[in-house]
């Protein structure tokens, strides 16, 4: 949604536009916070990554320098995190469009007659947002313990070997976070499934498709914008999250994110360089994928 | 705050050399106009013609490129909107969403903290007959009703001058027609004067005591309703106000009270004073309702023009009158109305029959002969299409 | 990206469609066979919504737990982690709390004031560098959380601000403003340019068009705003972790007590913080709907 919030034609026509200093007073303090606090600690980060670490000096000492073999080291030793981030986010952006898709569909095209319901449908959706992001995610991992009723019933009934674990496996990893990224696919769903004409459907139906063909023919094809940023926003913050794949949450040691070796590389080996390289790695890979598929669904005017 | 106290009467409005640029193209070309105090101004026009960006330019919401604004013979150029002693009945009618209907109505007079502004607010309201409806919202109201409370806000400030801008626009016909009754009585029991904003030409012709048919930025002609319509000067006065028949040839004949124009294979006599021009190429023109269809090739008569013989090529009936559509050789199609006195049409299609009009009804027009043309008739698939496609065309080109 | 993103989106998208309810044509199926959707799909939903619910029913119920210290077997029901909150390590939960309301509040204001200002300027005005700006807008909601932190992290670090409060409002802020944008660009955008023009040519100066008109018209998309990054900043964790030092908040005190188990009393101030926006947001749909009905009555 806040992807295509900043594509949606203007409302209204609006006057014709002058060129004034008011505009120059609206836009300078809050343009200046964000060149001030976004693009100086971007580009702050990309001289970080290129530091070396200082003669002599003490953990966490590094002096500014063109060490671009950072990001050779980086990548050669970290290669399997790097796959895992954006294979996990990838399989569970896949998994939300696909558990997302008909919730939004019955909410904003099945539930168009009962307006309360389907508002209180939405808030539903994102009722877990208002319950925190940590706790809701430890909860799966006592919900999906060894020792937990469901574990312990499967195993009983020989659905999982009795020696397995759920929790500390990439499985575990993705479900968390499918489960915690679903509403940022749900909401932009919804919002072009509720706009969908379904008068558009009836002309298909009428023109001898099947019900089927009906959805495969036009109410995806008219739901495209709504899946591209359904999937963008579950897939950029599922790339560089950290919480999921943590020991202390749902993963394991085998299942560490580029997010889980920033932190760790950022916050306890106190090895900036390392941490920033990833950091600009992860952005520069997401920007690069998001171009390419924003270019070949066809929808670049989201951006 | 500038205007502090009611204006004692409505006052003139005085356009001096007036033009307006926008980035790109030019909103209005020159305009000189001149509004008399207490009348009901109506500027006509197609939309794209500059009638509104001339309604903003007086309200204050626009500044012209060039030119003087003069109310009251005081020079309000340079002042800004909420300086000017001027309100607005916008189109959309513009009325504040988060007010109710009484707080819409008081709120010019609060701004210029004049006296007991509900009060005030009240009997404007009562003015058009909403008085009971003062504490609902404006979402709670009809089309119809807020077109009234608009007016209310606008009057109860009485301002020097009162703009509407198309302000029956979003109504339905019927509701429209009382509308047009309703603001012509408000405006003669007020006194103001109004300038009123259309594209309707019969709203703009039963309101009205001066119509001004503007047309690419300029006005084309501006005059009494009966006035345009009798004696159009161009030719699209003539076919934007009303249906003529239009034919161009060459000036003939002279006499002390009348010309003669060799057109449409026969001889077209239109009185010197109905004609714009005297000599050379001219165009001259008669409405269809003032045509006479005959049957029988009418006898020679110097009180009127016939033409003919030519073939009907289409009938249709609507009611109070029937239209024929008649092929003449050398004239082209003309248009004919004709009460329906009798039961059904007279003559049907296929049938040969002669036109004739009393030459005090034919009109010369002002027009370069050739220049401009036909304003296209829109009674017709093919012609709304051809318009249609100019119009797109144009578009494309402005950008 | 931290949790409630999409929370205050959905607030302003709610906030917007009051108006848009009207115009859809609301139409029966025509008659025919019972097909897959017609069971299927609300079944479907019905699981959809009970697998969606399952942890906020499992921490709000481990908040009525006697638990001793870490929170994960059943030990018997009390009431009394929710009477005595701040009781627990010396009233750490509670400091955590009050410590992210602070940062939420503080950054709401600010980021608010800023994306307002730029949302009304970016709909109004014309300028040069239009598409540069809006680059620079778009850019922070599309970059991880883990780079945001990060970078920020490496810019204190280079400029040697050491790490506090200040530095976490610093941080929210910057990725709150351009959530408040898109909210109040939408609300500007759909704001009709004739009320403005209404209220000027009803005598208003600019400064009360702006205090009379445009910003009570505004009201809502800004209040959907401030609740959007209040929500955003209150659960954020990712970027806070990097630019907290040693300030404790309450994402970060339930991460850092996630390894030796986490109090029963984090699970009672997580379920009040539920509740109170379950029942804000719901009291808001019903009042709308209830006015909606009304005007339709009326109308």
């Amino acid at each position: 949604m806040a992807f295509a919030a900043f594509a949606t034609a203007e409302a209204q026509p609006q006057a014709p536009k002058k060129r004034s200093r008011i505009a120059l007073f609206l836009l300078l303090p809050g343009i200046a916070y964000l060149v001030l606090f976004f693009l100086t600690p971007l580009i702050s980060l990309v001289l970080t990554s290129l530091q070396a670490p200082r003669e002599f000096g003490d953990i966490g000492e590094f002096d500014y320098a063109f060490n671009w073999q950072n990001y050779v080291t980086v990548v050669q030793q970290y290669l399997p995190h790097i796959a895992r981030s954006f294979g996990y986010a990838l399989a569970a952006t896949v998994l939300a469009l696909l558990f997302s898709y008909p919730l939004a569909y019955f909410i904003g095209v099945k539930a168009r007659r009962w307006p309360l319901l389907q508002s209180l449908m939405l808030v539903l959706v994102i009722a877990p947002f208002f319950i925190s992001f940590l706790l809701r995610t430890l909860a799966w991992k006592q919900i999906l313990s060894d020792e937990s009723f469901i574990i312990t019933s499967l195993k009983a009934l020989s659905l999982m070997a009795p020696d397995a674990h759920f929790t500390g496996t990439p499985f575990a990893v993705i479900f968390g976070l499918t489960y915690n990224f679903i509403p940022f696919m749900t909401l932009p769903l919804y919002t072009t499934l509720e706009r969908l004409d379904t008068r558009y459907l009836e002309a298909g139906s009428d023109l001898y498709a099947n019900p089927f063909t009906v959805f495969r023919k036009i109410t995806v094809p008219l739901s495209m914008p709504g899946i591209v940023a359904g999937t963008l926003l579950t897939f950029i913050p599922a790339a560089g999250d950290y919480v999921n794949a943590s020991r202390d949450f749902l993963g394991g040691p085998d299942t560490q994110m580029m997010g889980n070796v920033i932190e760790a590389n950022f916050l306890v080996l106190l090895n900036y360089p390392v941490a920033a390289a990833l950091s600009i790695i992860l952005m520069a890979a997401i920007l690069v994928l998001v171009g390419i598929y924003v270019k070949r669904s066809g929808t670049e005017d989201l951006l | 705050m500038a205007v502090r106290e009611f204006a004692e009467r409505g006052a003139d409005l005085e356009l001096v050399g007036i033009q307006k640029r926008f980035p790109g193209f030019t909103a209005i070309e020159e305009l000189d106009l001149v509004i008399p105090a207490g009348s009901f101004f109506a500027l006509l026009g197609p939309s794209g013609c500059g009638k509104t960006t001339t309604l903003r330019l007086v309200a204050g919401l626009e500044e012209p490129t060039k030119g003087r604004i003069l109310i009251g013979g005081k020079d309000v150029t340079d002042t800004k909107s909420h300086e000017r002693p001027v309100n607005t009945v916008f189109q959309s009618y513009a009325l504040f969403p988060h007010m109710t209907i009484i707080e819409n109505v008081a709120f010019g007079l609060k701004r210029r903290r004049i006296g007991d502004p509900l009060g005030k607010a009240h009997e404007a309201l009562k003015l058009v007959e909403l008085d009971h409806i003062a504490q609902r919202k404006p979402q709670q109201l009809s089309g119809g009703q807020q077109q009234r409370v608009a007016l209310a806000r606008a009057i109860v400030n009485r301002p020097a001058l009162l703009l509407l801008d198309e302000p029956l626009g979003a109504l339905d016909l019927k509701l429209r027609r009382q509308m047009q009754l309703e603001l012509k009585t408000i405006q003669e029991e007020v006194g103001l004067t109004f300038l009123h904003v259309t594209h309707d030409q019969e709203e703009a012709m039963t309101m009205a005591d001066t119509v001004a048919v503007m047309n690419n930025g300029v006005i084309e002609q501006m005059g009494a309703p009966e006035e345009l319509y009798e004696l159009p000067r161009t030719s699209f006065v003539a076919n934007f106000l009303g249906q003529s028949n239009l034919f161009t040839g060459a000036v003939v004949g002279t006499t002390g009270t009348a010309i003669t124009v060799a057109a449409a294979g026969g001889r077209i006599v239109v009185p010197t004073s109905r004609a714009q021009r005297h000599q050379g190429e001219v165009t001259v023109g008669v409405r269809p309702e003032k045509v006479t269809l005959h049957v029988e090739e009418p006898g020679e008569s110097s009180a009127r023009s016939v033409l003919g013989p030519g073939r009907i090529v289409d009938v249709s009936f609507s009611g109070v009158s029937t239209q024929y559509l008649v092929d003449v050789a050398g004239a082209g199609t003309v248009v004919v109305f004709a009460q329906n006195m009798g039961f059904g049409p007279v003559a049907e299609v296929g049938t040969e029959v002669w036109l004739s009009w009393a030459i005090d009804h034919g009109f010369g027009l002002d027009d370069e002969p050739g220049e401009g043309g036909r304003f296209p008739a829109d009674d017709s698939t093919r012609s709304i299409a051809v318009q249609r496609r100019e119009a797109l065309v144009s578009e494309l080109e402005e950008h | 990206m931290s949790g409630e993103v999409q929370a205050g989106a959905a607030l302003s998208g709610l906030a917007e469609s009051e108006q848009q309810e009207a115009r859809r044509p609301v139409r029966r199926p025509r008659g025919r066979r019972i097909g897959l959707g017609d069971w299927l799909l609300p079944a479907y939903t019905i699981i959809a919504f009970v697998f969606l619910l399952i942890p906020i029913a499992y921490t709000f119920v481990f908040s009525f737990n006697d638990s001793i210290k870490s929170n994960i077997s059943w030990r018997g029901f009390t009431l009394d982690k929710w009477l005595n909150v701040c009781r627990v390590e010396g009233g750490a939960v509670c400091e955590a709390f009050g410590n992210s309301v602070v940062i939420g509040v503080t950054a709401t204001v600010i980021a608010t004031a800023l994306g307002t200002m730029i949302a009304i300027a970016l709909v109004r005005y014309r300028f040069r560098a239009r598409s540069a700006i809006s680059l620079l807008l778009f850019l922070p909601m599309a970059t991880p959380e883990v780079v945001l932190g990060a970078g920020l992290a490496a810019q204190f670090l280079a400029v040697g601000v050491p790490k506090d409060m200040t530095t976490i409002i610093l941080a929210h802020t910057m990725f709150c403003i351009s959530f408040v944008v898109v909210t109040v660009k939408a609300r500007v955008a759909s704001l009709d340019p004739a009320l403005e023009e209404a209220g000027r040519d009803l005598y208003a100066s600019p400064a009360q068009v702006f205090r009379r008109i445009t910003f009570p018209l505004l009201t809502p998309g800004i209040l959907a705003a401030a609740l959007l990054s209040f929500a955003l900043s209150f659960d954020d964790f990712i970027i806070m972790n990097f630019n907290s030092g040693s300030t404790s908040t309450f994402p970060k005190y339930v991460y850092i007590s996630a390894s030796r188990g986490i109090p029963a009393e984090a699970n009672v101030i997580a379920s009040a913080v539920f509740l109170l926006a379950l029942v804000l947001v719901i009291g808001a749909q019903v009042s709308r709907a209830a006015r909606a009905k009304r005007l339709a009555k009326l109308g």
